[in-house]
């Protein structure tokens, strides 16, 4: 290990060694009383190293033989990472201490699921990105059942486990076949075996590799895990499921498909295709029935999910760059979402149902709007923010030539607009009913107005994250 | 002054910003404040709106007031106007005061009411005047958002199955235009709209699925924009959200979607698929044609058998935005300036209807036309007013509904005499649904007996018609005041029709097919 080698990779080292040294603190002193402070340093840390990648990092430099990548791609996708959980482990503080869930173990695993994401959107080599895939997923499957005491959320955690588990066998099948056919695990060794005319065990490694990812972004028909999941967890896992995870996963793939397959688009740009639209239809159609607002969220996600895929379908650098760009749309939506989400009680339980938004907007009218302008962003109706997110992953499969994926995306937008628009029906026309409290926590608070102000003044320039993002995508496509 | 369109645009919402931040409370007296803040805010849009029409210069057929920003790659935020569409900008910057002061009378939510019609006239104000394919979009769509939240929230009984239906069905034809627009960036590289109007869009045919498209890809990129523009028009047979719409909107919301909503499909059709899609229009001109015909003829039966005052007009604005759709696509100088002609006397018109029945629903609170009859006796002023307007709403020579049909049945006449003969029909039609309206609700005796006290029109009704019935009288008998200003650009439009239409050779191929088919 070279000091070139180190320093490259010295984000992950510090945060893996900081959830270490807290986790070591926190069994030594107070235990759950340190819970409060942990979690504000874990998320400051994740500002700070947030903004240390942001700033610092140029160039793209290959780490261990090329085994790790820091190039712009991974960067973005970091940066987005480390400020989604911070932004999650934030406003989730209230929502915890309140119900006895702030154990000291859960920034801490957050912040180990923080360091496996970093290696996966990283990773150039497939036992990279299967250690970092890994690492995620064991902190992911604890966190879900962190409310050990409760059958929901404890049935979350092992359904979870078992899904995820499956999937990690699919994906190593996948890996081992790669292996076998490419003579090696390094992405760049794979592509230069995987061009043009490939073996046909190499075309199932990837097939099989494909697969294992769809389950990580909950892409249909891979998707089975992600209602039950979203809706077992406390929700601030499931906001954190919703953001962070979503975009490392979609990292990863993106990561998969160009650096190790760039070679064979057209091979995998129908699988991602397919995988897109029907993920898209399902989001849309199975949501429509939900009435619990977590579940509902699931099925959104789903969608939203195929919507990315296109970008990603289209195989070209501009795909990726839509991709980047709907992500972090995405991403930003959802952090506001599940921000008034975690506020949702009545009497001080908690409220999952939409109905209990009835008339929500004659009680806060404020609140009530933010999460109207949100709605309507996740639905893509201009001029929100969502839209465009929408617009860069059309354009990039119309310039694919993949107008019918298009096609078949803006139709399933029109059905998914249904289930937005009857969350705003319920705050605004809905019927008079035993309205919600009015206390949020002011971090939640925060975040809900910032995120439905984002997607209103994004539109005059999306904050300038074209340009990050097109470097990110020349980056990873050459 | 060269930022005026973005100041007209943006002012409403600056006012709706205003609103939302500042105003508080929500006793009478903060009601009547935001009340007269949005009030102030749509009458100063339309003062300096009328600086915009003085500086115009008609016989410049380019884009005029133009504004040029970067945005996004790729994209740029870009105003302007030319002689088509600055009377579109006039008609709503003339009619949002009216609409204002027409709800003076609701008390619930009133902040939000004023809040919701000010952002949707930034929006319309914005759908005329961009000049970006993405930013009018924007606004395109955007004017659901508030749209839907006026049925939504302020309508009558069935106001959520009207409100749904209405953003869906608009919705999913938008999507298709979103689908086109995107692959007419990709073919030509822009979004700007002066250049997409030059740009020449392949039109080789080909095959999709086994079906031979003739036209190629003009031909599915129009028929994407007729899906939207059809919609929100609407034509036959995707009109039946307007009904639903109309009869549950609240007065307000009726009046801007007849008067000006509408007139966002007739727009679109002389913006997009006219101009920038000539081969395909020409090949389905006749489709469209005989569409405008059925809708003519069919909804003005159907307002005849309707017993709601509001989905009687609701068919009757089909009807004659039916009159619209075969103006335009007749294409020829008398065609199109009817047409434009007939969208902005149909805005004066149809809006001052709805407020007819608004002025008497708000006194008794149906619209069921049997529930009225003999009003003439304790209304003599309404009375008057609504006997103007039907009159104007059946053509009569000297108001502005006479020229707008009569120039395009002289247009279509030339085109195709069939369908201009069944559209004529229509005009006898219009005046057997609308007087027997006429007769059914204001004369004969005053037997109802809840009518017994009814009150005539108060001074601020009164007030709202004075302008509506001037505009209508005015373009009625001095119909230049609006075909000088559209004339030049109408003109230019046709002869660029005619030049593409000349140079596709696919013209005479289907020339020569038509004869064969003809033939055998």
């Amino acid at each position: 290990m070279t000091n070139a080698d180190f320093s490259t990779v010295l984000p992950e080292v510090i945060l893996a060694l900081y959830a270490m040294l807290a986790l070591l603190f926190g069994v030594y002193t107070g235990k759950d009383k340190v819970a409060p402070l942990l979690t504000w340093l874990t998320s400051a840390l994740f500002a700070v190293l947030a903004f240390y990648i942001g700033l610092t990092g140029e160039g793209a430099t290959a780490a261990f033989g090329g085994m790790f990548t820091d190039d712009g791609f991974s960067r973005f996708a970091k940066v987005v990472i480390l400020l989604a959980a911070a932004a999650i482990l934030l406003m989730s503080e209230g929502y915890m201490a309140k119900r006895n869930l702030l154990r000291f173990e859960y920034p801490l695993l957050i912040a180990l699921a923080t360091v496996g994401m970093m290696v996966m959107v990283s990773a150039g080599d497939l036992i990279v990105l299967y250690m970092g895939l890994e690492l995620q997923s064991l902190s992911l499957y604890v966190v879900a059942s962190l409310r050990r005491d409760h059958v929901k959320s404890t049935e979350a955690g092992l359904k979870y486990f078992v899904l995820g588990a499956l999937s990690s066998g699919l994906l190593l099948y996948g890996a081992s076949l790669t292996y076998g056919f490419a003579g090696t695990t390094l992405f760049s060794g794979i592509i230069q075996a995987a061009d043009h005319d490939i073996p046909l065990g190499l075309l199932f490694g990837l097939v099989f590799i494909v697969s294992g990812l769809a389950f990580k972004v909950s892409a249909a028909p891979f998707h089975m895990w992600t209602p039950d999941v979203y809706e077992g967890s406390p929700t601030p896992v499931t906001a954190f499921f919703a953001t962070a995870p979503k975009m490392a996963a979609m990292g990863l793939f993106a990561r998969v498909v160009h650096d190790a397959f760039g070679g064979i688009t057209a091979d995998w740009g129908q699988v991602v295709a397919l995988l897109s639209v029907l993920s898209m239809f399902l989001g849309a159609i199975a949501a429509i029935g939900q009435r619990n607002i977590k579940r509902l969220m699931a099925y959104s996600s789903i969608a939203h999910m195929g919507f990315a895929l296109m970008g990603l379908a289209s195989g070209t650098a501009f795909g990726v760059q839509a991709m980047l760009i709907y992500m972090t749309i995405y991403v930003t939506m959802n952090i506001g979402t599940f921000a008034f989400i975690m506020s949702m009680e009545r009497d001080g339980h908690v409220v999952t149902d939409i109905t209990a938004l009835n008339n929500y907007s004659k009680h806060e009218p404020l609140k009530a709007f933010a999460l109207l302008i949100l709605m309507f962003s996740l639905a893509g109706v201009p001029p929100m923010v969502g839209f465009f997110g929408k617009f860069y992953v059309l354009q990039a499969a119309v310039q694919a030539n993949m107008a019918w994926l298009a096609i078949a995306g803006v139709i399933a937008s029109v059905i998914g607009a249904f289930y937005y628009l009857r969350i705003v029906f319920y705050m605004y026309f809905g019927a008079e009913t035993e309205p919600l409290d009015k206390s949020m926590g002011p971090a939640q608070w925060v975040f809900l107005m910032a995120s439905a102000a984002i997607m209103v003044l994004g539109v005059v320039n999306l904050f300038g994250i074209e340009g990050p993002a097109t470097a990110a995508a020349a980056a990873l496509v050459n | 002054m060269n930022n005026i369109l973005s100041i007209i645009t943006f002012l409403p919402l600056v006012a709706a910003a205003i609103l939302a931040l500042f105003l508080r409370g929500n006793d009478a007296a903060a009601q009547k404040n935001a009340k007269m803040l949005a009030l102030i805010a749509t009458s100063m849009t339309f003062v300096v709106s009328l600086f915009l029409i003085a500086q115009f210069d008609p016989a410049d057929t380019g884009f005029q007031f133009v504004e040029e920003r970067d945005w996004l790659v790729g994209l740029k935020y870009k105003m302007g106007v030319d002689g088509i569409s600055i009377l579109f900008v006039m008609l709503t910057t003339f009619l949002m005061p009216l609409t204002i002061l027409a709800c003076w009378g609701v008390d619930h939510r009133v902040k939000e009411y004023m809040i919701a019609l000010l952002a949707l006239e930034t929006l319309m104000l914005g759908v005329f005047c961009a000049l970006d394919l993405v930013l009018f979009y924007l606004f395109f769509e955007g004017g659901l958002i508030p749209m839907f939240l006026i049925i939504g929230i302020w309508g009558g009984k069935e106001r959520i199955y009207a409100a749904f239906k209405f953003f869906l069905y608009t919705f999913l034809g938008s999507v298709l235009m979103l689908v086109a627009m995107v692959a007419m960036y990709v073919d030509a590289g822009n979004t700007d709209i002066p250049t997409l109007l030059a740009h020449n869009f392949g039109s080789e045919s080909f095959s999709v699925l086994g079906i031979h498209v003739v036209g190629g890809m003009q031909t599915l990129m129009w028929l994407a924009f007729f899906a939207s523009f059809a919609v929100k028009m609407p034509m036959w047979p995707v009109h039946t959200w307007l009904p639903d719409a109309h009869v549950q909107a609240p007065t307000a919301g009726s009046v801007v979607l007849a008067a000006i909503l509408l007139k966002m499909g007739g727009y679109g059709f002389l913006r997009f698929s006219l101009p920038m899609f000539p081969i395909a229009s020409d090949i389905l001109a006749p489709l469209v044609l005989w569409m405008s015909a059925i809708a003519i003829v069919y909804t003005s039966l159907v307002a005849l058998a309707q017993h709601d005052m509001k989905k009687l007009i609701a068919y009757s604005s089909v009807a004659h935005m039916g009159y619209v759709t075969a103006g335009i696509f007749a294409a020829n100088q008398q065609g199109l300036d009817g047409a434009i002609f007939q969208m902005i006397s149909h805005g004066f018109i149809s809006g001052a209807l709805f407020l007819c029945v608004g002025v008497i629903y708000d006194r008794m609170h149906t619209r069921e036309i049997d529930a009225y009859g003999g009003l003439v006796n304790r209304m003599p002023a309404y009375a008057l007013i609504f006997l103007f307007f039907t009159m104007a709403n059946v053509g009569l020579p000297g108001t502005s509904g006479f020229i707008g049909e009569f120039l395009v049945l002289m247009g279509l006449f030339q085109v195709n005499t069939w369908v201009a003969a069944i559209a004529t029909t229509g005009v006898i039609l219009s005046a057997a649904y609308a007087l027997w309206l006429y007769r059914r609700v204001v004369l004969g005796d005053l037997i109802k007996e809840s009518l017994k006290t009814i009150k005539d029109m108060t001074q601020r009704e009164r007030f709202i018609f004075a302008p509506l019935v001037v505009m209508t009288l005015l373009l009625g008998v001095y119909p230049s005041l609006v075909t000088d200003i559209i004339g030049p650009s109408v003109a230019a439009l046709i002869t660029d029709h005619q030049t593409a239409l000349a140079d596709w050779p696919g013209a005479t191929q289907i020339a020569d097919s038509a004869m064969q088919t003809t033939g055998h």
